[in-house]
């Protein structure tokens, strides 16, 4: 098949679209049948999943201090006030 | 934790429960802290958005009607938190991602075509991302202009709906899309130069 530069450049902006399932069934096809094809496209997809893959599983290195009485306490106080005040 | 675990502690929060107060309070600051620490890059302002947030979560707590709504819900207010307290730099011109800037080069032609790629089969398989890729992943996603930066944390990291993202943001869903393809394509290319001089997990 005769490959289409033109196309890929076209797949390239749509890719997070097609991998995030928000593209209706036909544009999604059609890139499917475009990448089976390609392999500059499908390398290219695979790090972008692979991408989108690290930053779902991303928790953080950096935490906050642990929380001082004083902090608490406010937190806590404006929760009781809310509970108090629905009675 | 899930967003069911979310929604159910939130229930528990709601109904006056102290055990799951002090568990709400742990879960949702390592978030808002986290977020905010990408987003601003300070670690005093991070923790303070933290609490103003939680503050905020409290004493608004009976004007969420929807339990299950609770991450975007506590993102929202602090995204606010997070804007009062950079106010001073809101009108720094916004810098925009171009998807030229992203496209890979192709090589060779027929069947010989290939792009200039690291090798992504180095990355770690296990789902606990080793400390140097993560140390990699927080570098490259703060040094995203804030506009796209915010689209990705909270999509990609918070794995919020793109609904619920152009709601905290207000901006269209479309607005997200365009961010968030940009984003991911710019986080790409960080982890693309990183694999290409670096063996993760391996040593160098």
């Amino acid at each position: 098949m005769a490959h289409d530069p033109e196309r890929c450049k076209q797949i390239f902006a749509l890719l997070s679209e097609y991998l995030d399932l928000e593209m209706p069934p036909e544009a999604c096809a059609e890139i499917e049948s475009h990448m089976t094809d390609c392999a500059p496209c499908i390398e290219f997809a695979e790090s972008l999943k692979a991408t989108i893959a690290l930053c779902r599983q991303h928790s953080p290195e950096v935490r906050p201090k642990p929380l001082s009485a004083e902090a608490k306490a406010t937190l806590q106080s404006a929760w009781q006030q809310v509970l108090a005040s629905r009675k | 934790m899930t967003r069911e675990q979310e929604t159910e502690l939130t229930r528990s929060v709601l109904a006056g429960d102290s055990a799951a107060f002090d568990a709400f309070v742990e879960h949702f600051r390592a978030k808002v802290f986290h977020y905010t620490w990408l987003m601003c890059g300070q670690r005093e302002d991070a923790e303070e958005v933290a609490q103003d947030t939680l503050l905020g979560v409290f004493q608004h707590l009976d004007d969420l009607r929807e339990p299950e709504r609770v991450r975007p819900w506590v993102f929202r207010i602090a995204r606010n938190a997070c804007l009062t307290k950079r106010r001073h730099s809101v009108f720094a011109p916004a810098r925009e991602l171009s998807l030229d800037e992203f496209v890979p080069v192709v090589h060779g032609d027929g069947q010989h075509r290939h792009i200039e790629i690291a090798d992504w089969s180095l990355l770690p398989e296990d789902t606990l991302l080793q400390s140097e890729l993560k140390e990699q992943l927080d570098c490259a996603i703060a040094a995203l202009p804030d506009n796209y930066k915010s689209v990705v944390l909270l999509r990609d990291v918070e794995a919020l709906s793109t609904e619920e993202t152009a709601q905290i943001l207000a901006v269209s869903t479309d607005t997200v899309k365009t961010r968030l393809h940009r984003a991911r394509l710019a986080l790409r290319q960080k982890l693309d130069q990183y694999l290409n001089t670096a063996k993760p997990g391996g040593g160098r």
